[in-house]
């Protein structure tokens, strides 16, 4: 999908004008999106998932199920009326502690795009734009050889080297190691796009009017890549909290008795044996419909900024 | 001796918006060894009609009406196994981008060797596939042919992916040949040379060719007779000279004026208005939205083809009284 | 078959670059970072002297690009380092350990490959029919399972295949160390047998998502195909259907998926990590598990590295195989490789 952007569009339109073909352009957008039914599923589950996330200190059945007192009576109960859910090897009702993970998992993600996305991409669109200079060929250097190893080795190592030797791993480090792992994917993608858009026509014009670097790599460039970005930005959703959960699952996730999807998995692994199927089952359960959920969503961006004739 | 005879073909594609009823009673003969047009604007048909007759359909194409006879045989109810048989020895088609009719990931060789071994009765070992693929290279006029048969697509040019093509098409038609708008993607000085090499191979062999085209003027040195096609139906048909300098069907007429000439007389105007809508044609004559002289019959019933000349026929109320 | 050699001699310079950047990266992370590697080895009681000692051993008193050589002469001349955990020479555990996970990754490579091609030019041919949809939910859900969740359900329900090989049953000689492999080639065939169920499970459970995401690629390569002009001439040309699909169809739809498949042969290797802690397979990834948790700086070194060495090789493998594919990528010289 090509865009030139219309430099000469009169920015001294209407204001009523420009929230017209505003509204107009973004209701496109939405039709492209809606042709799929399955990407309004995607939306949906991401926005339930954000909701139970946002509102859970209010919404969950058992308030005290993250941080409360065990209750050693109504351990490891099978799922019942009371406890759809079941409850854990603290008496913990399950529902309610995987409505919690919710929030760790999205704070998570949140973190993690926020920090990388911006400056991936901006890394992406200099070394795009600026491609065959030495500078651009020392980021992408650099970029390539982040990814040669895979993302979920680097965080873990990384984590490994950050934790001081005496404390415990946690969070934070899983945060920023998934973080320092991840940038590097966005700056190749946005340079692979970058690099062949600047070659192309209307860049070459705006080049001969003058206009400046900035503007080229901002107004000209970025329309048409952030089709790419905003998918790869909702697939990561899944991505991140599927890397959270592997970490948490070996250890580097909340500490007890915060509730995090990757160590109530793991802790419910080791019961299964046992026949105590519904503390894995529902956290896995949990981790494949966010994950999906956030898929769907990306496929459903890609059709919106996919130039397909149907 | 009548190699194709296509009667009363009728043929709808499902889209999402509902039939599109694009053929509507196409009646066209072929002899043999005889070369003949179909004329008209992009989205008339052309295409699709040739298309039936090698049953090239896409899956969304049903053919509600009409015969279509091929050597004797009715190619509409053939056997699968008959058709790819026509296809490997009696019929075959250009396209008309020469690129994309190639694979891009395979050898030109590749390409022929594989044409060559199921066109033929016998089985054939390499050497033998090899001078047959250099022999037809040779007569599409291309020269260095095994350089050409070890080259990839990308690394020919637009008019030698052309060659590759005729050559290719010849290997599997002895006799019918479509060619559909072999010229429009080269530049006209290529497509010139190409269409002098396809009159004079088709012209050797006696083979009989359905040229299509929106260029009048590829035409009129290519074909001894012409159909005119608008919106999915046949319009005029008759002897190309016969139809250039008497054309008697206001389409023809508007096509033929629309054509700049060297000998002056301006810049023509074209033909105002667009095509029907597939969705919902007109019962009666489909050109009656652009047509000047429409009258109050013109939307009845369409206008059936009233002869006008020797070997001469058209489609327009405008000749009613005449016989058809 | 014509090859640019320039073509291989750049993927080739470009792969050694990319391994001397990594081992860069990974010495600056080990060394840069925080922590004391002496203090590390020796514990926090040991005396003056003998850190000064160690210090100078490991080269830890000069300026750093040079300790940077002395490591690298490491690497080549087998001195890895002594693991925290076992503590011999990381290169001794390496031997020990990697031929298991390479067997396993191999096999999950293969199961990958093998089921997802022909899964996606079924439902490609078979556009918007039952198959075709049935494939397609099937492999939005396989995507969205982390490996280590199938692993967990399938270890359950076959608990009994832990390990490379049933306990009690001899493992075969050692030659290679894959113990399908080193069974076959013995002819201990009922070994054999055991060892291809034990891998299965865990293989099955790291090729899930790449199979649902190649099925996918696949299918869609395919339909993509079918509508091109080139398979309408194909069809015109009286070319046998069998031809076109396996021949005509499969080439050229393979490209993206090979593609892909490099960047999934990444995540094999990633997720190997969890699925062997599952499923006790007792290999290379499991070790790098035990060296990350316990801060096994040297183990953790070599892990690394070692991933990033089978990720550059995988890649150099698969742009080969992708260069065969595609004429136009290995032929034409590209200003901006």
């Amino acid at each position: 999908m090509k865009v030139a952007d219309s430099g000469a569009a009169p920015s001294k339109a209407s204001g009523s004008l420009q929230r017209r073909t505003r509204r107009q352009t973004l209701s496109r957008y939405w039709y492209k999106f809606k042709r799929n039914k399955i990407s309004i599923v995607g939306l949906g589950v991401v926005l339930a998932v954000i909701a139970i996330a946002l509102l859970s200190p209010w919404i969950v059945p058992y308030p005290g199920a993250a941080f409360g007192p065990p209750n050693f009576a109504k351990m490891n109960q099978a799922p019942s009326p009371t406890h759809p859910f079941g409850t854990d090897e603290f008496g913990r009702d399950e529902l309610s502690r995987v409505m919690y993970a919710f929030r760790y998992s999205l704070m998570l993600v949140g973190v993690v795009l926020g920090i990388t996305v911006i400056p991936g991409v901006l890394l992406g669109l200099v070394a795009g734009y600026y491609a065959g200079r030495w500078h651009s060929s020392l980021i992408m250097l650099l970029a390539n050889i982040f990814v040669a190893v895979p993302p979920l080795l680097l965080a873990l190592s990384i984590a490994t080297e950050l934790t001081p030797l005496n404390s415990s791993p946690d969070i934070l480090t899983a945060m920023v190691a998934v973080t320092l792992a991840w940038w590097p994917w966005y700056t190749r993608l946005v340079y692979s796009t970058a690099s062949s858009i600047r070659n192309e026509d209307f860049v070459k014009a705006a080049e001969l009017t003058g206009a400046s670097s900035t503007h080229i790599m901002f107004k000209e460039i970025l329309p048409n890549i952030l089709g790419s970005v905003l998918t790869k930005v909702s697939l990561d959703g899944g991505w991140v909290i599927l890397i959270g959960a592997a970490l948490s699952f070996v250890g580097f996730g909340a500490p007890s008795p915060t509730p995090d999807l990757g160590t109530m998995l793991s802790n419910g692994a080791t019961d299964l044996p046992g026949g105590v199927w519904w503390t894995t089952l529902f956290p896995a359960m949990a981790i494949v419909a966010v994950i999906l959920g956030f898929n769907l969503l990306g496929d459903g961006i890609n059709d919106m900024f996919s130039s397909g004739i149907k | 001796m009548t190699l194709l005879e296509i009667r009363g073909l009728r043929l709808e594609y499902k889209v999402y918006e509902g039939q599109l009823k694009v053929l509507r009673d196409i009646n066209i003969s072929l002899d043999k060894g005889e070369r003949i047009g179909i004329i008209g604007e992009s989205a008339c048909g052309k295409t699709s009609t040739v298309k039936v007759v090698m049953r090239l359909l896409a899956h969304n194409a049903t053919i509600t009406g009409g015969s279509i006879t091929y050597k004797g045989q009715e190619v509409l109810s053939l056997p699968q196994k008959r058709v790819t048989q026509l296809r490997r020895r009696s019929m075959s088609m250009i396209f008309q981008d020469p690129s994309s009719a190639l694979n891009p990931v395979f050898t030109i060789r590749q390409h022929m060797y594989d044409i060559i071994r199921y066109a033929s009765e016998v089985s054939l070992n390499h050497a033998e596939m090899e001078s047959k693929a250099v022999d037809y290279l040779r007569q599409a006029a291309l020269p260095e042919p095994k350089r050409i048969l070890d080259s990839y697509p990308f690394q020919l040019s637009g008019g030698m992916k052309q060659r590759v093509n005729i050559a290719m098409a010849l290997i599997s038609s002895n006799d019918l040949l479509i060619a559909d708008e072999p010229g429009t993607s080269l530049d006209v000085t290529i497509e010139d040379q190409i269409m002098r090499l396809l009159k004079q191979v088709v012209v050797e062999r006696g083979i009989s060719v359905i040229l299509i085209t929106h260029a009048l003027g590829t035409v009129k040195h290519f074909v001894e007779r012409i159909y005119v096609m608008y919106a999915g139906t046949i319009v005029e048909e008759g002897p190309t000279d016969e139809v250039f300098r008497n054309p008697k069907h206001p389409y023809t007429k508007m096509l033929i004026d629309s054509v700049p000439k060297l000998t002056g007389g301006g810049v023509p105007e074209g033909i105002l208005g667009q095509v029907p809508s597939y969705l919902e044609p007109p019962v009666g004559c489909r050109f009656i939205t652009r047509c000047p002289h429409r009258m109050k019959v013109c939307e009845g019933e369409m206008p059936p083809l009233y002869k006008v000349g020797e070997g001469h026929v058209a489609a327009c109320y405008l000749h009613e009284g005449a016989s058809t | 078959m014509k090859w640019n050699w320039g073509f291989i001699l750049r993927r080739l310079a470009y792969s050694v670059l990319a391994l001397v950047g990594l081992s860069i990266l990974v010495f600056a992370i080990a060394r840069v970072l925080p922590g004391d590697p002496v203090r590390l080895a020796l514990g926090p009681h040991a005396s003056a002297s003998a850190v000064f000692q160690l210090r100078i051993q490991l080269h830890l008193n000069q300026p750093i690009w040079l300790q940077y050589i002395y490591w690298i002469e490491g690497i080549f001349t087998g001195n890895w380092g002594i693991s925290l955990f076992t503590h011999r020479n990381v290169l001794t555990d390496v031997e020990a350990f990697l031929p298991a996970t390479l067997e396993l990754l191999i096999a999950a490579a293969a199961i990958d490959i093998l089921i997802a091609v022909p899964l996606g030019v079924i439902a490609g041919r078979r556009e918007n029919t039952v198959v075709d949809n049935a494939v397609r939910v099937l492999s939005y859900v396989g995507i969205a399972i982390p490996s280590f969740v199938v692993a967990i359900f399938l270890q359950h329900f076959f608990p009994s295949y832990v390990g490379q090989l049933s306990p009690g049953v001899q493992p075969p000689p050692h030659i290679t160390g894959l113990a399908f492999l080193d069974a076959l080639v013995t002819a201990h065939f009922s070994t054999a047998w055991n060892a291809l169920l034990h891998i299965i499970p865990p293989a099955f459970a790291l090729a899930l998502g790449p199979i649902a995401q190649e099925a996918r690629i696949m299918r869609s390569s395919v339909v993509e195909n079918l509508g091109r002009d080139y398979t309408v001439a194909e069809i015109s040309r009286g070319l046998p259907e069998r031809v076109i699909t396996l021949k005509y169809l499969m080439k050229p739809s393979l490209i993206p998926t090979i593609t892909i498949y490099a960047l999934d042969i990444s995540s094999l290797i990633a997720n190997a990590f969890l699925v062997e802690l599952i499923f006790n397979w007792g290999g290379f990834s499991q070790y790098g598990l035990n060296a990350i948790l316990s801060k096994d700086l040297n183990a953790i070194v070599a892990v690394v590295m070692i991933a990033g060495v089978l990720f550059v090789i995988s890649n150099f493998l698969v742009d080969l195989t992708v260069g065969y594919l595609d004429p136009r990528i290995r032929l034409q010289s590209r200003s901006d490789e």
